[in-house]
């Protein structure tokens, strides 16, 4: 279970370009649930990501994850039990190895890195095995460099690599959104049998409504770093979402001028 | 081409290919332009003429001079990654205080080597062996390092901090590591030099940034079409081709004050065959 406790942050603090997107905010995300955040840009999904991820230290709060306080802890120790994958699919690899080398590096996370050799051939039949259940034939290219991959074959790559250690929590920043919708929908269903498999608490950050709904438990909808809607997938339309978001648009649009 | 300027061009190419493993490691694998070698090359031949001064063993020597450079390296590194200086500019503050540096190790701008102890002989084959053995043997080591797990760490930093920091691994680590390895082993090409030469010279090091970026790029300009060849070997051949240009250009007339601007022209070419040919190797691409 993850809990954000009475988190505050301000940008650019005493400037002219003072941005107070956070003030006393919590929210906890219950183990094994898949939560889609959903917002305005520039409402603070990314940033709730970041500082959840430790990119980004909040001002004052607490991120406590399974009971523990965590809030002090660098991005690279949390890494540990959180896996991430971005909206640039290249974002989650290492475009100049290949699958094999992609994936012994993924299996390493957590454990000390020395002077052994990375690639073990043992390996390999899991690696594969683990991509054949992708279906999109990637274990049929483990010697291929990833640049030669496409932008879904990427994704399907990170999420395969961020979920391999089986994280405590799974970030999912827009992973579709730089994908065009056949690949978009693809990537959707196998994060969707992913999740169903290995029960990982995730967060999904999403513009698409109907993904929302579709693929996760629990939607909640953030405005300026605060909560305006938090409810089960199941008890809501994209109708209805979509509503609530113009207006909240529209609202911000009239504020603007 | 005579047989003596063909060894002498070898035995050249063959020192820088050295030089070229060293600067491969930061432009290429971890994405670095490091000016830093122009002061480590030198520096390489300063702490080995200290050794030599000393009567010591040149092996020693050389040994020292790869310490030497590897802590060249991790000055660089301190710069940019602790004071947040850009990479550029903390090698060229790095080559700057490396030139105070280099005159204070033997306070003489100029170290005349020749009664002193060194790897060579008067054997100009038997140089060109020795010389082989050095090469592949550094070769070997480098290319089994970046099969190792921290050598695919320093692949991933090139590539992608962001997958580094989501493996638990700060990637600031591995820019450590390339950088000292690099200079290190640029100072040992600065070592070998003076030993070559007989002589250490506060000069030495200048434009021996882009002797090392020909190297590389005129590799993989050449072997572009064969893409199982590995990154070190590429250096290598690019360094004794350069070399080999370098000589035949001396022999047909060209004046030796005129080499410099010919290799940056070498590079020119070369860059551009890359950046225009259909089906080029782009340079910003590692490995």
């Amino acid at each position: 279970m993850i809990e954000i406790k009475g988190l505050s942050k301000t940008f650019n603090k005493g400037s002219e370009n003072e941005i107070k997107l956070f003030e006393n905010f919590s929210i906890t995300f219950e183990e094994g649930k898949c939560t889609a955040l959903l917002g305005s840009n520039g409402c603070g999904k990314s940033t709730l990501l970041n500082i959840i991820s430790g990119n980004i230290a909040p001002d004052s709060g607490l991120i406590v994850v399974d009971g523990e306080d965590v809030t002090k802890d660098n991005e690279e120790k949390r890494a540990m039990y959180i896996g991430r994958v971005h909206q640039n699919p290249s974002l989650g690899v290492s475009a100049s190895l290949n699958i094999l080398e992609n994936m012994s590096l993924a299996d390493k996370k957590g454990e000390k890195f020395g002077i052994k050799r990375l690639i073990r051939p043992k390996n390999r039949v899991r690696y594969e095995s683990i991509l054949k259940e992708l279906d999109l034939g990637l274990e049929n290219k483990m010697d291929v460099m990833v640049k030669f991959l496409s932008g879904g074959q990427r994704q399907s790559l990170s999420l395969c690599m961020a979920t391999m250690k089986n994280p405590k929590l799974l970030l999912l920043d827009e992973h579709t959104a730089a994908l065009d919708p056949k690949t978009s929908r693809v990537i959707m269903e196998k994060t969707r049998e992913l999740l169903e498999r290995k029960a990982i608490t995730t967060i999904m950050i999403s513009h698409n409504m109907k993904d929302a709904i579709t693929y996760s438990d629990r939607v909640v909808m953030l405005d300026q770093g605060e909560i305006i809607l938090d409810r089960p997938s199941s008890q809501i339309t994209e109708e209805e979402l979509l509503s609530i978001y113009t207006a909240k648009l529209l609202e911000f649009q009239r504020k603007a001028v | 081409m005579g047989t003596g300027l063909l060894l002498t061009s070898i035995q050249q190419g063959l020192i820088y290919a050295i030089l070229a493993i060293g600067v491969f490691l930061t432009y290429k694998i971890l994405d670095i332009a490091d000016l830093s070698v122009e002061g480590s090359f030198p520096l390489g031949a300063f702490v080995f003429a200290r050794f030599a001064l000393a009567d010591m063993n040149p092996v020693l020597g050389i040994g020292g001079a790869f310490v030497a450079g590897a802590l060249a390296g991790l000055l660089t590194a301190m710069l940019f990654i602790k004071l947040k200086i850009k990479p550029l500019l903390s090698g060229i503050l790095t080559l700057t205080i490396l030139y105070s540096v280099n005159l204070r190790i033997n306070g003489k701008a100029n170290i005349p080597l020749f009664k002193n102890p060194v790897i060579f002989s008067n054997d100009k084959w038997m140089n060109v062996i020795l010389l082989i053995l050095i090469v592949l043997s550094i070769k070997i080591v480098i290319d089994l390092f970046l099969k190792t797990e921290i050598g695919y760490l320093l692949i991933a930093t090139g590539d992608n901090e962001v997958l580094v920091t989501s493996l638990g691994e700060n990637s600031n680590k591995y820019k450590i590591i390339g950088l000292a390895l690099s200079n290190g082993l640029v100072a040992v090409a600065g070592s070998i030099t003076a030993q070559m030469n007989g002589f250490a010279d506060i000069t030495m090091g200048s434009s021996i940034i882009v002797f090392a970026l020909a190297s590389i790029i005129i590799g993989d300009t050449i072997l572009k079409s064969v893409t199982k060849i590995k990154g070190t070997t590429r250096a290598i051949m690019g360094a004794i081709i350069y070399q080999l240009i370098g000589g035949f250009a001396i022999d047909r007339g060209l004046p030796a004050t005129d080499l410099k601007a010919a290799t940056a022209i070498i590079v020119i070419i070369f860059i551009a065959i890359n950046n225009f040919s259909p089906n080029g190797l782009k340079l910003a691409e590692r490995k």
